[in-house]
């Protein structure tokens, strides 16, 4: 033995550690991949070898090779192997590399469940803190469901090292398993005033990532925040409190109101940027809640605006963005306070950091008004041509597009100036947008009717000098412009002033180089230029140009007919025949105008881009119906009953039909190559676009070769700026005109005519240049107004949306925390003798944030509150009504319970089950592990109640007292000395709005019964005027499930156990269940205290363990919707309640 | 919340690389490649923020990086991170490392990449931030190598 292990250690000496791997690999420059495939190979054989130290060197070595971008995944089991060593050095090498390699896919992450668990509550608490560390980035949601007690009861460790550790992983345990949030929460709140800061913080950092993404659920937590804020100095943890306010302030303007004061004093008094910074943003965030109705808060506008220009004015360029950003949000609600700006922003876009002009570009789009539009998409118009680098110049013109097209164009007064705009944006070369810019052209000329003679003129010459645009690269995205091009003169060819030249325009040759879908537009356009020449030459008798016009479409049309592409080909041809046989009409002299044209009449309107998603579902009509009876046969190998099967797998059986086998497609494929090689009217693939040349009647076309020497000056076009002048002028004149009128209007006194009467500079003054009608969208009639399009349903944090404050009846079995949650109300609107269901009357405590927010007084309670009080009065006695017969049974239950009915005033009483959901769980396993050592089996039979205590009133509660009635088999432990009626005194006081946790340890006899037990709370309310002595009885219910442990048990010792014959057996059946299967063994386990065993396929079994030793097993089998359950344990009676609670359970789901 | 923690040189070289979220290791190669790409070429005198990474998250996600000599520190974070604070937790990071190491240098992270992932484990984790303060991330550290030196001495 001892010589094996130096010969261990010699081994070892001769093994390259990780230095030397890297050394290896730098000294091995030109042949890397060679020398580390032999590395690799190196370390499977150290990971053959027995030596942990050896193992833990070949895993390290393994995660550097893991970054330079190795799969290590085959090692995943070796992994797992150095993660088990007792030996800290070597597990936290395992569990680095498993952090760093594993994941949900990963098999072996099975394995880990037990060993994580003992790390976990390891004596050492770095095994535990590597242990948590490591879990923190592998976490599944199995792990996750075996775990969370076990994280939970860390959050409670000695060690705040422990603490602050736990705390923040239970947020991956939260996003994995969603279910253990609700029992979590209440601890995880109370370590928001833990007294270490550390995990002070950790709670905070845990609620914010919670609370953004579903705030209203956080909402009653303000009020700790706020405290927290104004008593933390830790910038990081105030930061991120500041950050969660911005989120909770639109759902609650009263907060933001009440933010306001703090924020500003932090501004002012605070050295730190970044605190500065967020405090800024969240400012603005309660300024943009307020914003609708509020008093004007002018005053701290101005300070936020006047603070970011300093940021932006500074010589860091961090700030100056974060400047730039946080100006952004100003201006959605206050876009005046930042317009005054403008000077600043403009400047920014000159500076050579591209995210900061990026940032300064998105301010631009909020900043355009009627007035200065024209001016600011000048100065764009500058960057754009001077912009280096593509990326930059595509912004640019995205945002050039965004800026006038915003809000229906409602900026552009003169269209004329846009669609210069966009014809001289078509000169960038090599943009990505050309489809961007082609679909504003065709928006406008579509929508702003007055504008299409211009546009129709405008896209003409582009067509013209298509061959500017093209290039001479094929791929260039800005020949999408002439599919706008062309289908605008196409669809208001009435305006054009020479069709004919723009038909031949779009008829040369050279259009076959042009993508296939702008080629088949050009086509069908074509037919319509062809209509209008044929309209235009009307009466004329022979014609002459009509004629004409009809060689030339049956000269250039065959180019098309032969086009690849299948589009063109089949529009060319169609519409070749159409102009033969018109053709032969013209020479007989038949007038044809008027049907061709009718080809193309009626009017295209724009149409909603979620128009068709609004298309109500007629009544009656069922989309997934089978319009024909699906084709039966082949199905009878299936055993289900059809209707299960159709149900279920409806996809799988559509599939099938259509789906051929390959071999079959194969076989078709090639009898149909062969029908097409014998025959010869088919033609063959692939005519080249160089081919296309030599197309008979092309050769005499004569093609005008013009000088592309320089190409940026498109000849003919208009410039943009010699609009922006002639706006100019015209506003000038309008200007002067509208004076003239006005000195009129003041001689003649008659002011009706005239509706503005701002000066002469507002907005409303400029008028358009044309009589601008802008056609909105259609929509179907009767569309449905839903439009929540934009959430993603695979968000994994959906599932967090859990109202928090909400009683849940299920949550009562919750293995961890015990919790009793006493709500104490005390509200003028609970008349003396009345007596509530407990239930009712947290219901309407919670019934909604607003009207809870109206009682707390933490904020100022507003006048209409009145109001809602009598409302809920209102609601209240109609509830009353509903539960008449529930509460005659109440007021029996009281007398037996001694007549507390009598009881003075504004008792609240709560009778019936209580939310109470106890066990012993964790802090008892503790408890369990260190007896065990003693040999002392009287304390397993103890169990921990945690309850929380939760001031719902406006008042102060102090001298709390808790005590319950003891029964034979349960006792309350009480001090020593302590008489066995004594009350014990809750260790804390509670301001209103606070709640606060304490607990209470129970000593039990027998555990095969559940029991309830009843208590009484005595407390004094403290009001400004008196204080009175009140109490509240509940009832504490201890179930069987309570008295279990979860305990990880191998599958060789179940088999034993099983064997054993020492159980009895026992079972169950539950109908309708309707959950996957692995849910359903999640809730056993979740809500039961049991864990898995062993699973296969529908069938699992299952163990846990009671406190005193008793072995409960089960084997859960699943078909269709019947859930059996066998069940066998050493005790029947406590099996046959276990039983009774797990039916419990589904029958409430 | 920080979805991933990347430290490579000059050259793209990677020195250090901790995703939260999994990626699979062509995945993670081919971020930072483009990481690196994005990163190099800005100059050093401008902001330390940058958006739209395409790889990582979306348009709710940032780079927030630092320049120290031979070796860039990238954090990808999303919008629940302060921008500054994230500066300055590279900044307590790298001062971290320097204490750790004494003077630390690109090398030093080269031939420790497991010391420096502990070290990365007491400021960051799962993608939250643990702990800000140098002096507990330091003791911390050091109590970790001093129980590994004990173990190392008992055999």
């Amino acid at each position: 033995m001892a010589l094996k292990i130096v010969k261990g250690s010699i081994d070892r000496m001769f093994d390259k550690n990780l230095q030397d791997l890297v050394r290896g690999i730098r000294n091995h420059k030109e042949d890397e991949a060679k020398y580390i495939s032999t590395c690799i190979d190196e370390i499977k054989q150290e990971l053959k070898q027995d030596n942990i130290a050896v193992k833990a060197n070949a895993v390290c070595k393994l995660t550097y090779l893991q970054m330079l971008g190795y799969d290590v995944s085959w090692a995943a089991f070796n992994i797992v192997e150095v993660m088990s060593s007792s030996k800290f050095t070597y597990k936290r090498i395992g569990y680095l590399a498993a952090s760093q390699c594993f994941h949900e896919g990963t098999d072996v992450i099975m394995l880990t469940t037990n060993q994580i668990r003992k790390d976990l509550s390891s004596p050492n608490q770095y095994d535990t803190g590597v242990a948590l560390t490591g879990l923190s980035c592998f976490v599944t949601p199995d792990l996750a469901r075996d775990l969370a007690n076990d994280i939970m009861t860390l959050m409670s460790h000695t060690k705040p090292y422990i603490r602050k550790k736990a705390v923040l992983i239970m947020y991956k345990v939260f996003l994995k398993y969603p279910e253990s949030l609700r029992p979590a929460f209440p601890r995880l709140k109370e370590k928001l005033e833990d007294p270490d800061p550390g995990v002070q913080s950790a709670a905070v950092n845990v609620i914010c990532e919670l609370a953004r993404r579903n705030p209203k659920n956080y909402l009653s937590l303000a009020p700790l925040f706020f405290k927290l804020m104004t008593s933390s100095t830790n910038n990081w943890v105030l930061i991120k409190i500041i950050k969660l306010f911005g989120a909770l302030t639109p759902l609650e303007p009263r907060l933001g109101k009440k933010l306001i004061e703090p924020l500003t004093n932090l501004i002012h008094s605070t050295s730190a940027m970044s605190l500065l910074y967020e405090c800024v943003n969240t400012v603005i965030a309660v300024l943009i809640s307020l914003s609708s109705g509020m008093p004007n808060h002018s005053a701290s506008i101005q300070l936020c605006v006047q603070k970011l220009r300093i940021l932006i004015e500074d010589s860091d360029q961090n700030l100056k963005y974060l400047g730039l950003l946080a100006m952004s949000k100003i201006l959605k609600t206050h876009p005046k306070s930042v317009q005054s700006h403008k000077d600043l922003i403009l400047q920014c876009l000159d500076d050579k950091d591209e995210s900061i002009r990026l940032r300064a570009l998105d301010l631009l789009y909020g900043m355009v008004s009627k007035k200065n539009l024209m001016e600011i998409v000048k100065k764009l118009m500058l960057h754009v041509d001077k912009a280096e680098g593509t990326t930059y110049r595509d912004e640019l013109l995205t945002k050039i597009i965004d800026i006038c097209s915003q809000s229906n164009f409602q900026y552009i007064t003169n269209f004329e100036w846009y669609i210069s705009i966009l014809v001289e944006l078509t000169r960038l070369e090599g943009t990505r947008h050309g489809h961007l810019i082609a679909s504003q052209m065709l928006d406008v000329a579509i929508r702003v009717k007055a504008i299409r003679g211009f546009a129709v003129a405008q896209m003409a010459t582009l067509l013209d000098n298509a061959h500017l645009l093209t290039g001479n690269t094929q791929r260039n995205g800005i020949c999408e412009v002439l599919y706008a091009a062309a289908w605008i003169c196409g669809e208001f060819s009435e305006h054009l002033e020479d069709p004919m030249q723009t038909l031949e325009a779009m008829l040369r040759p050279k259009v076959a180089t042009l993508p296939g879908h702008i080629q088949a537009v050009y086509v069908q356009n074509a037919a319509k230029l062809f209509a209008t020449v044929l309209r235009k030459h009307d009466g004329e008798t022979e014609s002459q140009a009509a004629q004409e016009t009809s060689q030339l479409l049956i000269d250039r049309l065959p180019l098309f007919v032969q086009s690849a592409n299948l589009e063109v080909q089949e529009r060319a041809s169609c519409i070749l025949q159409l102009v033969k046989y018109i053709q032969k009409l013209q020479q007989k002299n038949v007038e044809v105008a008027e049907e061709v044209t009718a080809l193309f009449a009626g009017e295209l309107n724009p149409v909603a881009p979620k128009a068709q998603k609004k298309v109500p579902i007629p009544e009656g009509l069922d989309l997934d119906a089978w319009i024909n009876e699906p084709p039966s046969g082949s199905e009878s190998e299936d055993e289900k009953p059809k209707a299960v099967f159709a149900k279920e797998e409806p996809k799988h059986s559509r599939s099938r039909h259509t789906e051929v086998d390959e071999k079959e497609l194969a076989r078709r494929r090639e009898v149909r190559k062969q029908e097409q090689a014998s025959n010869p009217f088919y033609i063959k693939a692939s005519p080249s676009s160089q081919k296309v040349y030599d197309a008979p009647g092309v050769e005499h076309i004569p093609v005008v070769q013009i000088d592309l020497s320089v190409p940026l000056k498109v000849p003919g076009m208009p410039m943009s700026d010699q609009y922006l002048k002639l706006e100019e002028e015209r506003r000038q004149k309008e200007k002067a005109e509208r004076k003239k009128k006005e000195k009129k209007k003041k001689r003649e006194k008659r002011g009706k005519e005239r509706k503005a009467d701002s000066g002469p500079e507002s907005e409303e003054d400029i008028t358009p240049a044309h009589q601008v009608d802008i056609v909105t969208e259609e929509m179907p009639e009767n569309a449905l107004p839903s439009d929540d399009d934009d959430k993603d349903p695979n968000d994994p944090h959906k599932a967090l949306d859990i109202d928090l404050d909400k009683y849940v009846p299920h949550c009562r079995h919750l293995q961890f925390i015990h919790v009793l949650h006493i709500v104490m109300c005390r509200n003028e609107f609970f008349s003396k003798t009345e007596i509530y269901d407990f239930r009712r009357i947290q219901k309407k405590m919670l019934c909604s944030i607003e009207t809870r927010l109206n009682q707390l007084s933490w904020f100022p309670v507003q006048k209409s509150s009145k109001h809602k009080k009598k409302k809920q009065k209102k609601e209240k006695e109609e509830k009353e009504k509903k539960k008449k017969k529930r509460h005659h049974h109440h007021h029996q239950h009281h007398g037996d319970a001694g007549g507390e009915d009598s009881v003075q005033n504004g008792t609240v009483e709560e009778e019936e089950p209580l939310p109470v959901s106890q066990s012993h769980s964790v802090s008892l396993k503790r408890e369990v592990k260190v007896y065990d050592i003693q040999g002392n089996h009287q304390d397993e039979s103890k169990v921990v109640v945690s309850v929380i205590f939760e001031n719902k009133s406006d008042s102060f509660l102090k001298a709390m007292e808790f005590n319950v009635l003891d029964s034979l088999n349960s006792k309350l432990q009480r001090p020593e000395g302590a008489g066995a009626h004594d009350s014990l005194t809750v260790p804390f006081q509670l301001p209103p709005g606070v709640s606060n946790e304490a607990r209470f340890v129970f000593s039990v006899q027998s555990i095969v019964m559940p029991q309830k037990l009843k208590g009484t709370l005595t407390f004094i309310v403290k009001s400004d005027e008196s204080s009175t002595h009140e109490k509240l009885d509940f009832k504490l219910h201890f179930t069987c499930t309570s008295y279990l442990i979860t305990t990880p048990c191998y599958s060789d010792a179940y088999a034993k156990l099983l064997e054993s014959g020492d159980l009895k057996g026992s079972s169950l059946r539950l109908e309708g269940i309707n959950m996957p299967f692995h849910h359903l063994l999640a809730r056993i386990c979740f809500h039961h205290h049991f864990s898995v065993v062993e699973r296969i396929d529908s069938c699992a079994s299952m163990y846990s363990r009671s406190i005193q030793g008793h072995h409960v097993c089960l084997l859960v089998k699943t078909s269709d919707q019947t859930v059996s359950i066998d069940a066998k344990c050493d005790e029947p009676s406590l099996l046959g309640n276990v039983l009774d609670e797990i039916k419990q359970t589904f029958s409430k789901c | 919340m920080i979805k991933a923690i990347l430290i490579f040189n000059n050259h793209g070289k990677p020195r250090l690389i901790r995703f939260y979220q999994y990626f699979a290791e062509d995945m993670q190669q081919q971020i930072i490649r483009e990481t690196f790409h994005l990163v190099s070429k800005r100059d050093d005198n401008v902001c330390n923020f940058l958006e739209g990474g395409s790889l990582i998250g979306g348009s709710d996600y940032k780079l927030i990086y630092r320049h120290y000599a031979t070796l860039y520190f990238v954090f990808c974070v999303d919008s629940s991170e302060s921008e500054l604070g994230i500066l300055d937790l590279i900044q307590v990071f790298v001062e971290t490392l320097d204490k750790c190491f004494e003077n630390v240098c690109e090398l030093d992270l080269i031939f420790h990449m497991d010391k420096v992932h502990y070290i990365l484990q007491e400021v960051v984790m799962g993608g939250m931030v643990l702990e800000t303060n140098m002096n507990e991330i330091v003791a911390q550290v050091e109590l970790q190598n001093r129980m590994e030196k004990s173990e190392a001495s008992d055999q």
